[in-house]
């Protein structure tokens, strides 16, 4: 496939994409078993510039998703193309054109931040001359100007972050594919982070496909989409997706909460609960007349109610009633 | 793609380079073991320890235990009385060799019918047999001694007598310059050579992979075949002064003549090292992390030596097992090894075997190439 050929296509496309492992044994073993789909049939499209998140509890299949669309792993079925280059079959085009940053930090440690930097830039055939511009602009972009001759593995997790991330950006990718780039580091690097990409965003067109269990990263996307065991539920913008929450949303907190979780559940008008901390989330379908009714089902038996009242459901409420269903759907 | 190897090989030095401690480890290692080798085996062949039971204590039976003695195989520690002490002695662990000379043995040997019994520890089976040959050589040379003693007195000197080959015998049988060691130097190089490439290239790739570096390089252009000769770069190099770090001991402390054209066993032990390299990123592609890498490669060493011909002649072995003994290098190269160091042959000698090793370096490579590909899930 020509260069030409794949402007005209989008960033990514996936069509009816299944990827299964094979169970445990290894080569050794001659009988080779199918696994549950880690992928089941997912289809997505991320247009050029776009920013997609892909979002699902541990185990979803996120990963696994990334690593079929790189060509890291071998699909089972189903068709994967990044800018229109086969996962399977080009996966050299592909890598030469997209940045990655892996869920585990996979830059090699015991590697200075510029050893690191060099590496990728000399593997990703950047140039002397490219490379003297370039590595600089990151190592300020990225703050880790003052350190350079740090060793990788000696990084706080958000700078080895960001290191894999001005790595991943070397060879300026269109496309950089962010495997939970903010797992386990701090809040305030988190923000910086999100602002680095936001600059990308902005600044370079950079398309950016980014995996993350966090609700209010997906609020930055353009567009998300939810990943429930292996199954795609959902794929819109936030704003549609937060219309998916059935009925209006109630909050409150019950003095007693398991006694108040089991009442509330089985009230006429609640069309389905969630818990929130020590609060309680019920999703009715009139929130006037049904307000009176829990205080006085709950005060019946005993239980306060504090602070009950209407709020706007967020990403997070209307994403865990689609797994609810979805989890429904599927007993 | 050469651009591509470079790199990966610059990442290799660097990461080899910066861990000086494991690095001076693995140039110190087969030193080491080199050095208890070679040691345990000079040990176990001479200076024996020995518990003799004199029951005559005369000029003659004396003059059998200084034979022994002087020999270097034997080391008197005890003097016994009975056959039964020497036998305690010997379960005890305090002798290996036990030396039962009956009463009247002057007056035997006069008659002769003199006989000697000679106790050996058969739990060694080094020991054993440095002891039973060195044993019965230096019985039959001390025998021949006599005779020829008693012949020239009696003026009946016959040169050619043919009822007294016991010259010819005794070379057969004496062992007198650890000729053992000779044999043994060439295939420990082999050995060492082997346990080196392969554990140090197998943890390499393991190692990337168990701390999941291995993602971020696949998910670049490098294509897998470029990142395996990378990575096998520094191993080689190490692997090199392994080699000559052993063979120059070999050849200057333990004394191994070396008979052979150097430059013809550098250039094939060169072809050997990359046939280990090979079969460590094999192990390394089946292994899931170092301590499965540890175990396959302590059971390629086990089998490897008991198969190669490092210590049994493969001659002697039934064809199924020799069939198995080919798929460790080690086979192929110890004859070659021992080709050119002791025996000093040329290539015209060897053409089989080093046809075979590079046959063998070029099945591995391509498949540790191809079930690397296949291993990337
Ligand atoms: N190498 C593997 N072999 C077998 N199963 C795996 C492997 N990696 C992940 N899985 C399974 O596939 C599913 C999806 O995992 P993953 O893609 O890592 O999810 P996520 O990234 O969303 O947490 C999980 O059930 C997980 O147990
Ligand atoms: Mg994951």
């Amino acid at each position: 496939m020509s260069d030409a050929q794949g402007q005209s296509w989008p960033a990514i496309v996936a069509r009816d994409l299944v990827k299964e492992y094979k169970t445990a044994g290894g080569v050794l073993s001659s009988a080779r078993q199918r696994g549950p789909a880690a992928v089941d049939g997912v289809s997505l499209t991320v247009a050029r510039g776009e920013t997609f998140g892909l979002i699902g509890p541990d185990g979803a299949g996120k990963t696994t998703l990334t690593r079929v669309l790189l060509g890291l792993l071998a699909r089972t079925a189903g068709e994967s193309r990044v800018f229109g280059y086969d996962s399977m079959t080009e996966p050299y085009a592909i890598r030469e054109r997209v940045g990655y940053i892996a869920q585990r930090f996979a830059l090699p440690a015991d590697m200075t931040v510029m050893e690191n930097l060099r590496f990728f830039a000399d593997v990703q055939g950047v140039g002397r001359a490219d490379q003297r511009r370039r590595i600089p602009e990151l190592l300020e972009f990225a703050g880790l100007t003052k350190f350079t001759k740090l060793l990788a593995g000696r990084l706080s997790g958000g700078m080895k972050k960001k290191l894999a991330l001005a790595c991943s950006l070397i060879h300026e990718p269109q496309l950089v594919l962010l495997d939970e780039p903010t797992l386990g580091i701090d809040p305030v690097s988190r923000r910086e982070f999100w602002s680095l990409l936001g600059n990308l965003r902005a600044e370079k067109g950079l398309t950016i496909f980014v995996c993350t269990p966090y609700m209010d990263e997906a609020e930055r996307c353009n567009r998300v989409g939810l990943l429930y065991n292996g199954r795609l539920v959902t794929c819109d913008t936030p704003a549609v997706i937060k219309q998916a929450a059935p009925g209006h949303l109630l909050e409150f907190t019950p003095s007693d909460f398991v006694p108040a979780q089991r009442l509330v559940a089985g009230l006429a008008g609640v069309l389905e609960l969630q818990t929130y901390g020590m609060m309680l989330h019920a999703f009715v379908d009139d929130p006037l007349a049904r307000r009176p009714q829990i205080e006085a089902a709950l005060t019946a038996q005993g239980i306060f109610c504090i602070g009950i009242r209407e709020i706007e459901p967020r990403m997070e409420e209307a994403f865990i009633s689609l797994i609810t269903r979805e989890a429904r759907k599927g007993i | 793609m050469f651009k591509r190897i470079w790199t990966v090989m610059q990442k290799e030095f660097i990461q080899t380079l910066r861990d000086q401690r494991t690095l001076r480890i693995q140039i110190m290692l087969p030193v080491i073991q080199l050095i208890l080798f070679g040691y345990a085996i000079t040990t176990q062949v001479n200076h024996i320890p020995t518990i003799v039971a004199d029951q005559s204590l005369d000029a003659v039976s004396r003059a059998f235990v200084d034979a022994l003695t002087t020999s270097g195989y034997f080391d008197v520690i005890a003097a016994a009385t009975s056959q039964a002490e020497v036998v305690s002695a010997i379960d005890a662990g305090r002798a290996q060799v036990g030396v039962v000379i009956p009463p009247g043995f002057a007056a035997h040997v006069g008659l002769d019918d003199a006989q000697v019994l000679i106790l050996v520890d058969g739990s060694d089976l080094f020991t054993s047999q440095s002891a039973y040959n060195a044993a019965t050589a230096i019985a039959q040379a001390h025998a021949s001694q006599i005779v020829v003693q008693r012949l020239q007195r009696s003026g009946q000197v016959r040169p050619d007598q043919s009822w007294l080959p016991l010259d010819t015998r005794v070379r057969i049988l004496y062992n007198p310059d650890l000729k053992d060691l000779w044999f043994l130097i060439p295939g420990m190089i082999a050995m060492l050579l082997q346990m080196q490439t392969v554990t140090l290239t197998a943890a390499a790739v393991v190692r990337e992979r168990e701390v999941g570096t291995i993602e971020q390089l696949l998910v670049t252009p490098i294509r897998p075949a470029e990142l395996l000769i990378g990575k096998i770069a520094p191993n080689m190099v190490i692997a090199l002064v392994n080699m000559l770090t052993i063979l120059g001991m070999g050849v200057f402390w333990f004394r191994v003549p070396f008979q052979g054209n150097f430059w013809l066993f550098f250039a094939l032990a060169l072809l050997y090292v990359f046939s280990g390299l090979g079969l460590g990123l094999l192990l390394s592609t089946v292994s899931q992390n170092q301590r499965q890498v540890q175990q396959l490669n302590g059971m390629i060493m086990v089998l490897g030596l008991l198969l190669s011909g490092f210590i049994f002649p493969r001659s002697a072995m039934p064809p199924v097992i020799r069939l198995v003994g080919n798929i460790f290098p080690l086979t192929y190269f110890i004859p070659i090894a021992r080709g050119i160091v002791t025996k000093g042959i040329g290539l015209a000698y060897l053409r089989n075997e080093v046809a075979a090793l590079a046959a063998y370096v070029v099945v591995i490579m391509l498949l540790a190439t191809w079930t690397f590909r296949q291993r990337l899930d």
